[in-house]
């Protein structure tokens, strides 16, 4: 090995990924100057460090509500999306007919289709549920989750149906013979089974829902209930002029996936991989 | 008496998710098929005319949206070649054996987790008051202008923030692939005498073409459906220029209230997202080759 040709390339990727994230770096300096600071050298250090914008935005944005909202919003889909999908693919697998091949042509068919096409009818159909049986699907959080699992509902049917099929069935079999239920097997023998597939789907769902600006613009109007894009879109609309402001609120939307990403990295990078391969 | 009981068993666990799936994909894709055939502006108390085609011939005059479906296609092919580009580059980078390798794979990593509207805001204002401001701190006026006013530059900027965003994606996959391939391939081809330009082309690519399918496929359709950064990132100006399909749709539906023209652009979208992907994977499967 020539030595310092290896240096050189060290340097060179040190330099690569920095460069990478300097957009992050303009982001956080400039979310602690001042106006005239800022237009003075937008790639210096700030003079000083100043917590001023952060409190703004804070009260602005109404961050700590928006953070509730998108924690709720997020944790309960992905807890229902895991649930109803891991045993919905289980009995697709476990069931070789037509039937269950049927359903799952459909799942994966249909993970073609863009948001857009189904967004307009979507609406109507909830609208529809809404003024004939009374129950809020538009504007509430529940209205939300319950969309959410409908479209991320093929993706995790079909992540868990790839991985069931590779667990064998004689632990299953063994267990029904000692007079276990279908819902006792699942639970207690192949759901446990599912740990690595089930960690894949929980974080390729949480980042998507987390971050989906859409779907929630479309069913949340009221202020109150804003999660933390729709609540980034509206403090923007507002203060897109007053750059510090905006970049302090930035900086605040990124720390909580900054801290997800620190803790569970090797998780997220082991699950992306998992899931691409489709 | 047991093959009821196993049909209950199989109504329990699968007829909750298929209940919500039902409402929120099945039944709203089938009504937006009708809907591409009416002529209706989003108000209930008002008719809904059917128009059988009109929609779709309108769409078909509509130079809006004609420009906004060449302008995604322009898109789509740099993002591709962009996105593809780098994640590769990244990937051979980071599984050789720098020491550095770890700690940037969790930085080039990192922006595919921020979603794309605050990605776009934060590109918003590096492309437009910290490029005017070091343009005329270095009088390099010729690159550091306000990007987002230029129609050309602000599909490239829109290209930029999306491979910033998915390069990293790509890079897990491809570095996933690098990993599968065996060693001792490797060494073989290293104690031939392969230099490092062969072993790229004759070994490392084609054993990846199943990577290679699945980030195109990836980036193609990420691409294609593009929203969020649009939104944020230039809002579809100036004037229009960077207006893409999945924008010109919401536009058409929740901006002028033309909801049956809206959703006949929203199926036909749908169906050249769906054939351009499945083409895609068609061909890149049959390059695949088998160890």
């Amino acid at each position: 090995m020539k030595k310092p040709g290896k240096w050189a390339l060290e340097a060179l990727l040190l330099l690569a990924a920095l460069a990478f994230l300097s957009p992050i770096y303009i982001m956080l300096v400039n979310s602690f100057k001042n106006r005239a600071e800022l237009y003075e050298n937008v790639l210096s250090l700030p003079s000083t460090f100043s917590f001023q914008y952060y409190r703004e935005a804070i009260d602005k944005m109404n961050f700590l509500g928006a953070f509730g909202n998108s924690l709720y919003v997020t944790v309960v889909s992905v807890i229902f999306i895991v649930v109803l999908a891991s045993m919905t693919a289980w009995m697709l697998v476990r069931t070789d007919n037509r039937l269950s091949r049927i359903i799952f042509l459909v799942f994966v068919s249909t993970m073609l289709i863009p948001f857009q096409t189904l967004m307009m009818p979507l609406m109507q159909v909830m609208d529809w549920i809404r003024s004939n049986t009374g129950i809020p699907m538009l504007n509430t959080h529940e209205g939300l989750i319950f969309m959410n699992i409908g479209f991320h509902a093929s993706m995790a049917v079909f992540l868990y149906h790839g991985f069931i099929k590779s667990v064998p069935i004689a632990l299953e079999e063994a267990a029904t013979i000692d007079g276990c239920t279908k819902f006792g097997v699942f639970w207690r023998i192949v759901f446990p089974m599912l740990k690595t597939i089930t960690v894949t789907v929980a974080i390729l769902d949480v980042i998507m829902m987390w971050n989906d600006y859409l779907l929630p613009s479309l069913v949340l109007s009221s202020t109150g209930l804003r999660t933390i894009p729709l609540a980034t879109f509206y403090f923007f609309g507002e203060f897109t002029i007053v750059w510090n402001l905006a970049m302090a609120g930035l900086t605040l939307t990124i720390i909580p996936v900054v801290i997800f990403y620190a803790f569970a990295q090797k998780y997220i990078i082991k699950g992306i991989a998992a899931g691409a391969v489709k | 008496m047991k093959k009821n009981r196993d049909r209950a068993w199989y109504a329990l666990f699968t007829v909750p998710l298929l209940f919500i799936f039902s409402i929120v994909v099945i039944i709203p894709f089938l009504i937006g098929i009708y809907y591409s055939f009416i002529s209706w502006d989003g108000i209930a108390a008002n008719p809904k005319v059917f128009v059988g085609l009109d929609n779709y011939a309108r769409l078909l005059q509509d130079s809006r949206f004609i420009r906004s479906g060449w302008v995604t296609l322009q898109f789509t092919l740099l993002a591709l070649v962009i996105v593809n580009v780098f994640g590769l580059l990244f990937s051979l980078l980071v599984t050789s054996k720098l020491r550095l390798r770890n700690a940037a794979r969790t930085m080039l990593f990192m922006p595919n987790l921020i979603g794309g509207l605050i990605l776009g805001y934060i590109w918003k204002f590096i492309f437009t008051d910290a490029f005017r401001n070091v343009g005329e701190a270095t009088g390099w006026t010729g690159f550091f202008f306000n990007w987002l006013l230029d129609p050309q530059y602000a599909l490239f900027a829109l290209v930029i923030v999306f491979a910033w965003q998915m390069a990293g994606y790509t890079m897990i996959i491809y570095i996933a692939g690098i990993q599968g391939i065996p060693d001792d391939v490797m060494e073989a081809a290293r104690v031939d005498g392969a230099n490092m330009w062969q072993r790229l082309t004759r070994i490392i690519f084609p054993l990846l073409m199943p990577s290679f399918t699945i980030c195109l496929f990836l980036t193609l359709s990420g691409a294609f459906k593009i929203f969020d950064v649009n939104l944020s990132l230039t809002g579809g100006g100036p004037i229009n220029a960077t207006e893409l399909l999945a924008m010109n749709i919401y536009n058409e539906i929740f901006g002028y209230n033309r909801y049956g023209l809206g959703q006949a652009k929203a199926i036909a979208f749908f169906i050249l997202v769906a054939a351009v992907t499945v083409t895609q994977v068609i061909i890149t499967k049959r390059r695949e080759v088998q160890m």
